[in-house]
């Protein structure tokens, strides 16, 4: 055994000493390989961020109330008395004998994009003074919080990042809306920061919306009276009304969008990766038969096929993880963390995020790369223990 | 001509070889076709836009609706032919995936604002006729098996009826178009919507302007706006154009990455690995090439043949890549919901040939151009 193992590694020696002689077509299948993993980490990197925002965005201690029948904040309506009930309902937290709960208003407003210059629909939330409290993750960066009773706004740092007109300071105008900016929020880069905050009864207003409401944000006392907070809701005669954890109703809304660019990101990959696999096919196909001396050689010399076999699967396979590591690295610099903005078709709302190289991405990459070179190199392997002896020595 | 046998001998020398380089031109066009069809889906329609017609919207955003009351103060504006209105209604059917673009719109004038829509005659009336009748599109009748005389569910999201949750439709007509519009548009009466829903009564979504000198369009959209300027609702008009690309701009710069990839897809496969197997192919062959310069073949022939070797390799890879995606595409081999219009336009696949050509010579020019210059004495000294 202990025999075979050294012959393997004469074999597989030689080969890789002899590789410089053979650089142009390594490299080719080197590139190829590297190509597709950066493809394919690139793209899946912009859903994982993607997901990542909106998905994680929601609490499982917070409740949203929506009308039923509506499919997101956007969509639902609640009248003002309505919205006073659902703060009454058991299980709620409350504080000094108030409920730590938000009645909101969700619609947008156009601010130009700072990339085309075009306007986007960007997220306008009025909300009550208690949204900071139900929020632990949203946190005043620069600036202060806006007073209630004002036209003052604060803006998510996406947002901020994303489109013109906002800035810290200034005034932005609209038809009958003027909101002035006096603050900078995070929420550890979820969908919140692509808002723009202010007071709910300004949305109202300038929206026509009467005394109404779209969604209350509640948070619950604890994780587990959910079940007793939604029951009390959606059997009360006077409501029609759906409840759901923030946590599940975001995760639901990065579903559709997560799952196209998922779908183009793996079919492109899987195509790209076929080309990819022939291309070291070509490349092994090259090393075996310039080394056709070479091996018969060895084969002659009574060196095992099994070693042959495994000495040109080990080359392959080196060319896949080299190519697979450059790709990941290339992929990682070139795209971590960019940021950019996109609209979210269930919400009709942009929301901004950063590409995320995730490990577990990095991981796949060079999995796929390696079965790039196991496939590329099996053909050529089994030709090179295949040759006849005779002829391939007399070979050239 | 007479030297084609030999290109085709010298083809066939390494079978296998040139098999696997066909394999990856092909596939390296199977993805150019199938991304630039992802390209034209996502830019929705914004290449065959009318350029006659405005869009009009609300100035603080697409939500906010606009009063009724605008249409008789549009349609007297000089340069203006024909004005209507639309309003989105959403709505899903059956469970909330199926989601698709429901719209509340004015049965008489809207069929006129759009000729791009082909609607029977006698269905056309029926419409007319029919204060629940609903104009669907050939796409999405076929997707859900819907036919004429059909009642619709349909449940509310935004719009709420008097009574219950849910609209009911009879499909009065279904209309054709050309393949690069939209015919996945369920069109109702807003007469309809507007008796039943339960609240902005008189209120409409957006109009659409025909007008009849689009050189002229952002005066025209000037003085549109300018007669609703410091009221409750004030306007943004646009040319449809500018309006969709408006929103294509949202999705991000599809554009952009769809040509990053097709950069590394050509460069990393086709590119590459064509003209390494060309570099291979010629240096095996030296001796070769020296006993055809020895038979006196002239240079620029030498130079010919190997390049007549790469084009055809590139030309019969992408033109099966091309030709089967192309087929596959038509025959509504990736309909899908969220992307309605899913062709593969003439436009890209000519320059998805001319992009091959080019490529093509371009990875042979260097082998060929080494196949040139052999001095026949080295070449045959080599071995």
């Amino acid at each position: 055994m202990s025999g075979w193992i050294r012959q393997t590694l004469a074999v597989i020696l030689l080969g890789v000493r002899t590789i410089p002689r053979r650089l142009g077509s390594s490299a080719v299948a080197v590139i190829g390989v590297a190509g597709v993993v950066i493809v394919f980490v690139a793209v899946l990197s912009i859903a994982e961020g993607f997901r990542a925002a909106v998905a994680d965005a929601g609490s499982p201690d917070n409740a949203l109330v929506m009308r039923s029948g509506a499919d997101s904040e956007m969509t639902s309506g609640l009248g003002g008395p309505e919205a006073d009930l659902i703060k009454q309902a058991p299980g709620l937290l409350r504080e000094d004998n108030r409920p730590v709960a938000s009645a909101e208003l969700y619609v947008i407003v156009d601010l130009p994009k700072r990339t085309t210059g075009t306007t986007a629909n960007v997220p306008l939330r009025g909300v009550e003074s208690s949204a900071l409290r139900v929020r632990e993750n949203v946190k005043i960066a620069e600036g202060r919080m806006f007073q209630f009773g004002t036209n003052e706004a604060i803006v998510g740092q996406g947002a901020n990042r994303q489109f013109t007109g906002i800035d810290l300071g200034s005034e932005f105008k609209s038809g009958q809306l003027t909101l002035k900016i006096v603050g900078i929020f995070t929420s550890g880069g979820s969908v919140a920061e692509t808002e723009v905050w202010c007071d709910a009864h300004l949305v109202q207003g300038i929206y026509r919306r009467g005394n109404s409401y779209q969604s209350v944000l509640a948070k619950l006392d604890s994780a587990a009276s959910f079940d007793t907070f939604r029951n009390w809701l959606t059997t009360n005669p006077q409501l029609d009304v759906q409840v759901r954890r923030e946590s599940d109703y975001y995760a639901a809304q990065s579903t559709v969008m997560t799952s196209i660019i998922q779908g183009i990101g793996v079919t492109v990959a899987l195509l790209m990766g076929v080309g990819a696999v022939f291309g070291a096919i070509l490349t092994m196909y090259t090393a075996v038969s310039t080394r056709t001396r070479e091996i018969a050689t060895l084969r002659a010399l009574g060196f095992n096929t099994l070693s042959v076999i495994v000495s040109v699967l080990t080359e392959s396979l080196a060319l896949g993880a080299i190519g697979g590591l450059i790709g990941g690295l290339a992929a990682y610099v070139a795209f971590n963390g960019y940021q950019t903005s996109t609209m979210n078709f269930q919400t009709f709302s942009q929301v901004a995020f950063a590409f995320r190289v995730t490990p577990q991405l990095l991981v796949t990459g060079l999995v796929y790369a390696l079965a790039m070179g196991l496939v590329g190199g099996l053909l050529p392997a089994i030709r090179a223990a295949r040759l006849p002896i005779p002829s391939a020595l007399r070979e050239l | 001509m007479k030297y084609l046998y030999l290109v085709w001998r010298s083809l066939l020398r390494r079978k296998l070889r040139t098999a696997f380089t066909l394999l990856v031109v092909f596939i390296s066009f199977v993805l150019f076709a199938f991304l630039m069809t992802i390209r034209t889906a996502f830019s929705m329609g914004v290449e065959v836009a009318g350029v006659d017609r405005l869009a009009m919207m609300h100035k603080v955003s697409l939500i906010q609706l606009l009063p009724i009351a605008y249409l008789r103060q549009i349609q007297s504006t000089r340069g203006v032919e024909l004005a209507s209105h639309a309003t989105w209604f959403g709505g899903t059917y059956q469970n909330k995936a199926n989601e698709f673009a429901v719209m509340a719109v004015d049965p008489e004038a809207y069929p006129k604002l759009y000729p791009e829509i082909r609607v029977p005659e006698d269905q056309l009336k029926a419409w007319l006729g029919d204060r629940q009748g609903a104009l669907i599109g050939r796409d999405i009748a076929n997707r859900y098996g819907w036919k004429i005389g059909d009642k619709i569910p349909i449940q509310a999201t935004i719009w709420q009826p008097k009574q219950g949750n849910t609209w009911y439709f009879n499909v009065d007509a279904i209309y054709d178009a050309d393949k690069n519009f939209d015919k996945t548009n369920f069109f109702f009466r807003y007469d309809y919507l507007d008796e039943n829903r339960r609240g902005a009564y008189g209120q409409v979504g957006w109009y659409i302007i025909k007008i009849n000198d689009p050189p002229n369009a952002a005066d025209i959209a000037k003085s549109l706006d300018s007669q609703f300027a410091n009221s409750a609702a004030e306007t943004k008009t646009s040319t449809e154009k500018a309006f969709l690309q408006g929103f294509v701009n949202q999705v991000g710069n599809i554009g952009f990455i769809i040509k990053a990839i097709l950069a590394a897809v050509l460069f990393t496969l086709f590119f590459l690995v064509t003209a390494q197997t060309m570099a291979q192919s010629v240096r095996e062959r030296t001796t070769e090439f020296a006993v055809l310069k020895t038979l006196g073949f002239p240079d620029g022939l030498v130079l010919t043949l190997v390049l007549a070797e790469a084009l055809i390799i590139a030309a019969v890879g992408g033109a099966l890549g091309l030709g089967l995606t192309w087929m596959f595409i038509s025959q509504g081999g990736f309909n899908n919901a969220f992307l309605p219009i899913f062709v593969l336009t003439g436009r890209d696949v000519a320059l998805g040939a001319v992009l091959c050509v080019t490529l093509g010579v371009l990875a042979g020019v260097l082998p060929a151009m080494a196949a040139m210059r052999l001095r026949i004495v080295d070449a045959l000294r080599r071995n």
